[in-house]
């Protein structure tokens, strides 16, 4: 039996949140967390998560596991039960709608903050717009994001600044766009992001690359944005 | 793009930078001092050291150094945990407090610094 610490709330009928222990019968496999709140909430279904294609595609399940923020489908027991217990909160820093329902508003504002779409007024080619191998090579490791909101809520500079940092998935997603060769806004983009809290407010601590669970890598695309503001400005 | 008037150099990059460069000096001055300390120095020797001009313009540069690299540094702590959104309007009343009281030290320990280097 695996024993179970979930976090609870619903606002229309608790006061505050409080932990609920629950036993799982596993039967002894190796399941993935979500099949675990899968079996709660075929005994509880007023136990409430996000969850939709189950494979690590979609990132409706980033919730807090052991501690750790991950993708609860794709998270088998054994990476994350240290001993018997598995504690599932939910992603730290966003105001929590229900259970493990986060508000993801703040997380979303800074997305549509970097503009995270191909910019370009030149007319358009016959078509479509080229790149070599090695321009499209750049976007390896960046495009892959998901937008599950794991590595921003591990981040405690977006915890204290939610409004004002960008974050690093925010800030993933606007390198994308200032690597791409097709882009033609870079200097817009980058002249938004010089100030003291959009990207200078990340110190590096690489609590994102930590958590990501496409295993990607924010630090080193907020590290190349820096490069891009000084080479810009010196 | 986020607006402050209170940071050193308006700019997010300055600020950085400015902390980056300022670190070095520091690094550089102390691993000097140290390694004079660690030679064995007795009074006149250290008298003489710090009656060079360079000696001076070096200290004085590791000192102001000192005062731009604490105030990027106190700068960012402070509107990470006493902000709005923490503690309400009171959080802006103790960040303006303490920057306040972060500043006055800061160039009370820059003039004081003068005095010593060009006084003695």
């Amino acid at each position: 039996m695996l024993q179970v610490s979930i976090y609870r709330y619903n606002p229309e009928t608790d006061n505050e949140p409080y932990m609920q222990d629950v036993q799982v019968d596993t039967g002894g496999k190796d399941l993935m967390v979500l099949d675990v709140m899968e079996l709660i909430k075929s005994t509880d279904t007023t136990f409430a998560y996000r969850r939709s294609c189950r494979e690590g595609v979609c990132g409706s399940d980033g919730v807090n596991m052991n501690g750790v923020n991950g993708l609860a489908c794709i998270t088998p027991l054994s990476e994350t039960v240290k001993g018997s217990k598995l504690v599932l909160r939910p992603l730290p820093g966003l105001p929590v709608v229900r259970d493990l329902v986060v508000d993801m508003s703040m997380f979303y504002a800074q997305y549509e903050k970097v503009q995270p779409y191909l910019q370009n007024n030149t007319p358009p080619p016959a078509i479509e717009r080229l790149q070599s191998l090695e321009e499209r090579e750049k976007l390896d490791g960046l495009y892959e994001c998901i937008l599950c909101a794991c590595c921003s809520t591990a981040c405690p500079s977006f915890w204290w600044n939610p409004d004002r940092f960008i974050g690093p998935s925010g800030l993933l997603q606007a390198y994308r766009f200032l690597a791409d060769t097709r882009d033609t806004a870079t200097e817009e983009r980058l002249a938004r992001l010089d100030d003291p809290f959009s990207v200078f407010r990340c110190h590096g601590i690489m609590n994102c690359v930590n958590v990501c669970p496409k295993g990607l890598n924010p630090t080193k695309a907020i590290g190349h944005i820096r490069n891009m503001l000084l080479s810009r400005a010196t | 793009m986020v607006t402050a008037v209170t940071n050193l150099g308006r700019s997010g990059l300055y600020d950085w930078l400015m902390q980056r460069v300022t670190a070095v000096i520091l690094l550089a001055y102390f691993l000097y001092v140290g390694c004079v300390l660690l030679g064995g120095v007795d009074y006149p020797a250290w008298k003489e050291l710090h009656a060079q001009t360079w000696m001076r313009v070096f200290s004085l540069l590791a000192l102001l150094s000192l005062g731009a690299h604490a105030w990027v540094g106190l700068w960012a702590i402070f509107t990470d945990y006493l902000t709005e959104r923490l503690m309400g309007t009171t959080g802006n009343v103790l960040r303006l407090a303490a920057q306040a009281v972060c500043a006055l030290i800061m160039f009370t320990y820059i003039v004081w610094g003068i005095q010593i280097l060009w006084g003695y």
